[in-house]
């Protein structure tokens, strides 16, 4: 089983090698980089390209590790026995019934290997990636209402991706292998283009690449446009069919690009942006 | 098999742990990267081993300089936390030098020759070129590079017949160590640490869907849960230093302001210049118009406030320990009584200090606040805030 990128989704060599070390030692890969580069989109891409079917749990503040193996639903079973008939009244003496099965329950007991995104782990309680130590580890945990291990069939190929907004505990990171997704470079973000809009006109790419990178050089915004953010902007482009004269004015002269909202979403960044084109024009 | 590649990373302060080592190994013998799979350069290995044993992009920077001092063949003796600055290291001068020059060069033992880097780097402060002592580029000095010394070590800057620059002499993580000096991406991280949830005191609330879990659970008997309210109890009173040797630091401070102000739901902020006297004020404009008394402050907020000072304690120390020592008005009172009452009065507090650290022994004014702040005073780092902030949050 080896990954080597797919049609929509362009991976750097050092990226292919992250995803294929993972595989080879089945160890949860935790991917970092800025937001819009493509963090969550990896894990689907990749069991898409080895026909894995993926499971996916997004966290947020609320989640607790105990969601992801099991709930027991004590209040169905609770009304299921004041309000008996004849087959809940059965239902009810077997409290298998009454265990929700999670995510990693559901991974693990599959019969066939699975991909599994925890999506954003850093949006979770501090103690969240501590209680998953020995789940994501050993691949079991014990399901105390049933009495019984539940155990991996086969290890699933676990991604995990954060946004960096927490710091991770050491016992946590020792157990997963790390990538740094960085920003891609011009050429890498050209194949990606490519990828995404395979029919746009040659300048129109060049001038709108060039304008791109140019905003995300300036200093002191916020929000720096990402990759994302790049593509809907290229969308945009093309379906308004923008012509390329609107991009670049005819004495090279800085001016504000069309539909900049798709790139800048911050209102500061709007008006630092517009701030510095005005002082540019007129300094020329 | 890498053992000293695994004792080079921990020379260079990396957290490696064996667990991990015993992971690189593995990876090795699955055959991930080498001879039996299509990625067999030493780039792959590099990937690898970072993936593998490196689980911070903070560390990214230290683990280049670790691996290409290792993979250089240089055994690691230096102290890497020590930057030398790269432009010193221009090559804006290639001295050519005569047969018999290189010839006289003084040849030095290895290790002599690495205990006088150290000295060197410490001494040094300054770029220099040519010469036969200083690290610098071009001359024969046995420390820096371009030069002619056939026992010299070379720092940065690329060797002068090899052509293709590694992947880890790139540095493209250098922006990410935590050493280096805080830009706006880390600082917000930094500060949350201090914007702890305290989930504490007697206020309590009905936590409904516990109540029914356990009821449930109960066999339908009424099982009431209460829980703690949860409140953002940090509160913070900032006094920023401005104007004067604080100017090459107001960017840098600015962003750390916007942060803050995102991440706390009591922050009070006030102005002063150089030391804090008797008024400090809250408008930088109308800084002679809008006064507010330093005792009018310390009485209007409680113990509860966290204090921080930001400020790069650079004055004349006649500032601090003299009455009518300031800068701008006859002061009554002397810095350092006022600095005491404030500390006094907030016990929790800290001094954030954007001049960098090597300096700061230079400074007299420095080591004084130092000694009346009881060494509660940290960089402008990302490690130096956090630190801070742990301190603050005991």
């Amino acid at each position: 089983m080896k990954f080597k990128g797919t049609d929509n989704y362009v991976a750097t060599q050092d990226l292919m090698l992250a995803v294929n070390a993972a595989i080879a030692l089945k160890r949860p890969l935790l991917v970092k980089g800025e937001p819009g580069t493509g963090k969550t989109m990896l894990a689907e891409e990749v069991a898409d390209a080895l026909g894995l079917p993926l499971l996916q749990w997004h966290i947020k503040s609320t989640t607790k590790a105990q969601q992801g193996l099991y709930e027991y639903d004590a209040v169905s079973r609770l009304r299921d026995s004041q309000m008996a008939d004849v087959d809940s009244s059965e239902r009810v003496k077997d409290i298998n019934n009454y265990i929700l099965k999670g995510v990693l329950w559901q991974a693990f007991t599959a019969d066939q290997p699975v991909a599994l995104l925890i999506d954003e782990i850093d949006k979770a309680d501090i103690e969240f990636p501590n209680d998953l130590l020995r789940e994501l580890d050993r691949m079991e945990f014990y399901c105390y209402e049933t009495r019984q291990l539940i155990k991996a069939k086969n290890r699933p190929l676990v991604f995990i991706t954060s946004n960096n907004e927490k710091e991770l505990p050491d016992a946590f990171l020792r157990r997963c292998f790390f990538h740094y997704i960085k920003f891609p470079d011009a050429d890498t973000m050209r194949h990606i283009v490519a990828v995404h809009f395979p029919n746009i006109k040659q300048e129109l790419l060049s001038v709108a690449m060039k304008t791109f990178f140019d905003i995300r050089n300036l200093p002191g915004l916020k929000k720096k446009p990402s990759t994302s953010e790049l593509i809907d902007w290229l969308k945009l482009l093309v379906a308004e069919d923008i012509p390329l004269e609107a991009l670049q004015t005819a004495d090279d002269k800085v001016a504000i690009p069309p539909l900049v909202g798709a790139l800048l979403k911050n209102e500061q960044d709007v008006t630092l942006f517009e701030k510095l084109v005005f002082m540019q024009s007129r300094n020329r | 098999m890498l053992i000293d590649f695994f004792y080079t990373l921990r020379a260079a302060k990396l957290p490696v742990s064996v667990k991990e080592y015993l992971t690189l190994l593995e990876a090795l013998q699955a055959q991930v990267v080498g001879p039996g799979s299509d990625a067999c350069s030493l780039d792959d290995f590099y990937v690898l081993s970072r993936l593998i044993l490196v689980k911070d992009e903070k560390h990214y920077d230290k683990f280049d300089r670790a691996f290409g001092a290792y993979f250089k063949g240089v055994e690691m003796l230096t102290d890497f936390t020590q930057e030398v600055p790269l432009d010193w290291l221009e090559k804006i001068l290639q001295k050519e030098l005569t047969p018999e020059q290189k010839a006289a060069i003084e040849k030095m033992g290895w290790d002599e020759l690495m205990e006088t880097l150290r000295q060197r780097l410490e001494e040094q402060k300054e770029r220099h070129e040519g010469g036969n002592k200083w690290i610098g580029t071009g001359g024969t000095s046995p420390f820096g590079n371009g030069g002619y010394n056939p026992q010299g070590i070379r720092i940065g800057g690329k060797g002068g017949n090899r052509s293709a620059v590694k992947v880890w002499d790139q540095r493209s993580y250098r922006d990410y160590d935590d050493t280096q000096e805080l830009g706006t991406r880390n600082i917000k991280v930094a500060l949350r640490r201090l914007r702890r949830f305290a989930r504490e005191g007697s206020a309590e609330e009905l936590d409904l869907d516990g109540t029914i879990h356990k009821t449930a659970a109960n066999a339908g008997f009424l099982d009431i849960l209460m829980r703690p309210e949860r409140h953002n109890n940090v509160k913070v009173l900032l006094l920023m230093d401005v104007g004067g040797t604080m100017d090459d630091h107001i960017a840098r401070v600015e962003e750390l302001f916007s942060a803050a102000k995102a991440e706390f739901k009591h922050l009070e902020f006030y102005y002063f210049h150089n030391c804090v006297y008797d008024f400090m004020w809250r408008n930088n404009k109308r800084r002679y118009a809008e006064k507010f008394e330093t005792w009018d402050i310390i009485r209007k907020y409680n113990k509860d406030y966290k204090l921080i000072f930001i400020g790069d304690a650079t004055m004349s120390p006649y500032e601090i320990v003299q009455p009518g020592g300031s800068v701008e008005y006859n002061n009554e009172e002397a810095g350092a009584e006022w600095l005491q009452r404030l500390i006094h009065a907030f016990p929790k507090f800290a001094w954030i200090n954007p001049e960098p650290q090597g300096v700061w022994e230079y400074r007299q004014s420095i080591a004084i606040i130092q000694q009346i702040v009881s060494h509660r005073m940290y960089p402008l780092t990302l490690k130096g805030l956090e630190e801070a902030m742990r301190m603050l949050s005991k």
